[in-house]
């Protein structure tokens, strides 16, 4: 059976992609400096943090959930990493314990939304508050600085001539991609947040689902944080505040619905892209800091209303 | 005279669907013209036209014998054109009166809410219609039927002069339903022009003076009730003969394949026992509220009772688990199918394999090539109209959406299948092929417990019939002892 798109649905898929291209492109024309080797690496650079981020939004975000406590699992998880070895843990252990905080708040967040039946708004709210607490708790409100070598390589580091943070990035997208595409697993999240009843019915473990993508989230989290503390050599207690809003813009510049069950992590990276590049082209052009949240702001609002209409 | 309303060529294209292909229509003032046709037929989509939801691709539209266009529902409003959607559209949490005043409530100065003016026009127009509706009820509270009232009053007081009603009768009780056909009634003879969408062909002949047919968006005609019979529509509608109303086919019933005993869900059904055997169609009879979906929702899993036990065999069940019942070769497909069968903005394909996916897996990845060829096979097989499998669940139609999730429990190799109200809704022709599928399904020997309210249904089909009264189980009558009346007698715990 031939499977045939309508022409305004393969607009739309395309969508955030010719943005990214159109954006690029204008770029390109504005300055010489965007269309280099050197600085695409670094725009891919700047927004791994928030496209690993964002992986887990988007899967968060299919279930028709939401969770605001990303910033503060990537606080709490990178102080966790960065205060263990720096106290003389072996660097790898350090890290998989800073993952191993954001699996935990990230199992809380789940265990919340099912268990408890709270709103993922409401319940990731106060996680945020709580692990943004516990990361001052823990740092005594000071930076933790000098950090080995491992870590540092981590947000600094090169492999065949391309930037760690970059490979990490790719790696997770892609993970994410055949988790979502290609397993049961995955395919389960789209169900739930589609029709959590018809799910139920159809057999899915709807409670482990929601947990999956809540555990998953906080662990990608705390990989962010970890590629930032190694980029800055140093853990930062206000660390990742406002990251679950680039993520959630993300997310939503991606096409996948807040509404659940719509989307994918592909989009995502681009909306991840565009942000990043917009951020990147405002700098080159010069334009001050200020304007550019402006400008951050009428860009998302002007592509998600784009998509609107053409729906 | 021209007629009240007269629509002429109306073409509406869907993505990948031809909705209307030049359908002609007209309606006079004061008669009741009954819209009859599949699901999918076209029916809802061309008083959408009408209603102003739908902008038409081609053809025109005449409001005595003027030309109009309708282009949102605000202007239909205007023109006096009120459509009585099958989901009612009211605001649940509103009182009655604040509904049927529904963003035109009567003002006073300075433009505050005129709360008394809304209550007496409210008043007046819950009586017109004989609804015995106090105003400051919240519409939430009332009944079906009355919120159906709650929607003509307020069509009411819009002076209306065209009332589109969509399947009105689809959930209400007998008494609720021959009140409507009252209010119907009443409205024609003040020169009211009713459209009525319809499955049941009886109402149409209890009620309507003409009726036009639709089938797979084109006109079939348009006739005189007087001059028609009932086997005459069916045949217009399906566009071929139907032999039998309910194909019972005879197949051997062999050994029990479930039993169940002493189910108790509490609040919902107590010491529930029975048994279903091989090749047998047991069906499940009972008032609304009388706990048959309940029982029915333990035994596969959905629920978890208090007590009692599920047997495969002689294997006993894990209760409370859907997962260990499907593994089982027990299912369930539900009554609502919007809100417990659909996986909504999905595509076809994802809605048959959802319960199957893990034994589609290699190494933990979903095989594409099996899917899709399981799905294809679905497909066919059931005669899903679809244009292709990627197309989203939502466009299909109801007898179309129906398939779909039943077939994707037949996925799942079904040892037992529950059918929760599986024809309601849908349209003689999708019936039909149903009740064949099922007799195909306990000749292979599968066992099927068919709930629904439909009783020429149940008995037409059933080679047993359990009675349920308040939770429990109040007769158990043979196909040869099963009548109308003894289902009602123990049905209302006489």
């Amino acid at each position: 059976m031939r499977v045939e798109l309508s022409w305004g649905e393969r607009i739309r898929r395309l969508g955030p992609g010719l943005a990214v291209l159109v954006l690029g492109a204008a770029l390109s024309f504005l300055s010489d400096n965007f269309f280099t080797v050197s600085n695409i690496l670094n725009v891919l650079r700047q927004i791994s943090v928030n496209a690993i981020i964002a992986c887990g939004m988007t899967m968060v975000i299919l279930t028709a959930g939401i969770d605001l406590s990303v910033g503060s699992a990537l606080a709490l998880g990178s102080a966790v990493t960065a205060g263990l070895a720096v106290g003389g843990t072996h660097p790898l252990l350090a890290i998989l314990a800073g993952l191993g905080v954001g699996a935990a708040i990230g199992l809380v967040n789940g265990l919340l939304v099912t268990k408890g039946n709270v709103p993922a708004f409401v319940a990731t709210l106060g996680t945020m508050a709580i692990a943004r607490g516990l990361t001052l708790v823990y740092t005594g409100g000071r930076p933790i600085s000098k950090l080995p070598t491992l870590i540092q390589k981590v947000g600094t580091g090169y492999l065949w001539r391309i930037p760690v943070p970059v490979i990490l990035m790719f790696v997770i997208i892609l993970l994410v991609y055949v988790f979502l595409r290609h397993t049961p697993y995955g395919r389960y999240l789209y169900a739930v947040g589609s029709n959590p009843e018809a799910a139920r019915f159809a057999g899915i473990p709807v409670h482990r689902v929601l947990i999956t993508a809540y555990l998953l989230t906080g662990i990608l989290s705390a990989l962010a944080g970890v590629i930032l503390i190694g980029r800055l050599n140093s853990a930062q207690p206000t660390a990742g505040q406002a990251f679950e809003m680039d993520a959630i813009a993300a997310v939503v510049l991606g096409g996948t619905s807040l509404a659940g069950g719509q989307g994918g992590v592909g989009g995502t990276f681009i909306g991840a892209l565009i942000i990043g590049i917009l951020e990147n082209g405002l700098n080159l052009l010069k334009v001050p800091s200020f304007w550019q949240q402006v400008a951050k702001g009428v860009v998302i609002l002007g592509a998600v209303l784009l998509d609107r209409r053409r729906k | 005279m021209p007629p009240l309303v007269q629509m002429q060529g109306i073409v509406k294209r869907f993505p990948g669907v031809q909705a209307l292909s030049g359908v002609d229509f007209s309606l006079e003032a004061g008669e009741i013209h009954a819209l009859l046709g599949e699901n999918g037929a076209g029916k809802s989509t061309l008083m959408k036209v009408l209603g102003g939801l739908y902008p038409p691709d081609a053809g025109t539209i005449l409001l005595d014998g003027e030309p109009v266009t309708i282009p949102t529902p605000a202007r239909a409003s205007e023109l006096g054109i009120a459509f009585i959607h099958q989901e009612l559209n009211l605001a649940r949490h509103l009182t009655a009166a604040e509904n049927v005043c529904l963003g035109r409530p009567p003002r006073r100065f300075p433009g505050l809410v005129d709360w008394r003016a809304m209550r007496e026009t409210a008043q007046k127009a819950l009586e017109r219609v004989g609804a015995h509706v106090d105003p400051d009820a919240l519409v939430g509270s009332l009944g079906v039927g009355n919120q159906q009232l709650v929607e003509i009053a307020r069509a009411l007081t819009m002076k209306a002069r065209v009332l589109i009603m969509d399947e009105p009768t689809a959930a209400l009780t007998e008494a609720e339903a021959a009140k409507l056909a009252e209010v119907a009634r009443s409205l024609a003879a003040e020169g009211v022009g009713v459209v009525y969408i319809t499955h049941r062909l009886e109402e149409i002949f209890r009620l309507c003076s003409r009726v036009t047919v639709l089938r797979d968006g084109s006109l079939v005609g348009t006739y005189s009730v007087a001059e028609v019979t009932p086997d005459f529509l069916i045949t217009r509608m399906v566009g071929r003969e139907l032999t039998e109303r309910f194909p019972k086919e005879q197949v051997p019933i062999g050994e029990p394949i479930l039993q169940v005993e002493g189910l108790t869900v509490p609040g919902k059904c107590q010491d529930v026992s029975f048994t279903l055997r091989r090749g047998e169609i047991l069906g499940v009879a009972g008032l609304m509220g009388a706990g048959r979906s309940e029982v029915m929702r333990a035994v596969a899993g959905i629920d978890r009772p208090s007590a009692g036990r599920v047997l495969l065999g002689d294997k006993p069940i894990p209760t409370g688990s859907a997962r260990a019942a499907i593994a089982n070769g027990i299912v369930m497909v539900p009554e609502d199918r919007r809100g417990q069968g659909l996986l909504t903005g999905r595509p076809v394909r994802e809605n048959l394999s959802v319960a199957v996916l893990r034994s589609l897996t290699n190494f933990g990845l979903i095989r594409g090539s099996a899917e899709r060829n399981l799905v294809d096979q679905l497909i066919d097989e059931l005669e899903v109209k679809t244009p292709h499998r990627e197309q989203s669940i939502n466009y299909l139609s109801g007898g179309n959406q129906q398939k779909v999730v039943l077939g994707r429990w037949l996925a799942t190799e079904p040892q037992v299948l529950i059918l929760d109200e599986p024809t309601r809704g849908i349209d003689v022709g999708a019936k039909a092929e149903i009740y064949r599928l099922m007799g195909r399904l306990v000749a292979q020997g599968k066992g099927i417990i068919l709930v629904s309210s439909d009783l020429p249904e149940v008995l037409g089909l059933a080679d047993r019939v359990l009675v349920m009264h308040q939770g429990r189980v109040a007769a158990e009558l043979s196909r040869e002892e099963a009548t109308q009346e003894q289902v009602m007698r123990a049905a209302t715990g006489r």
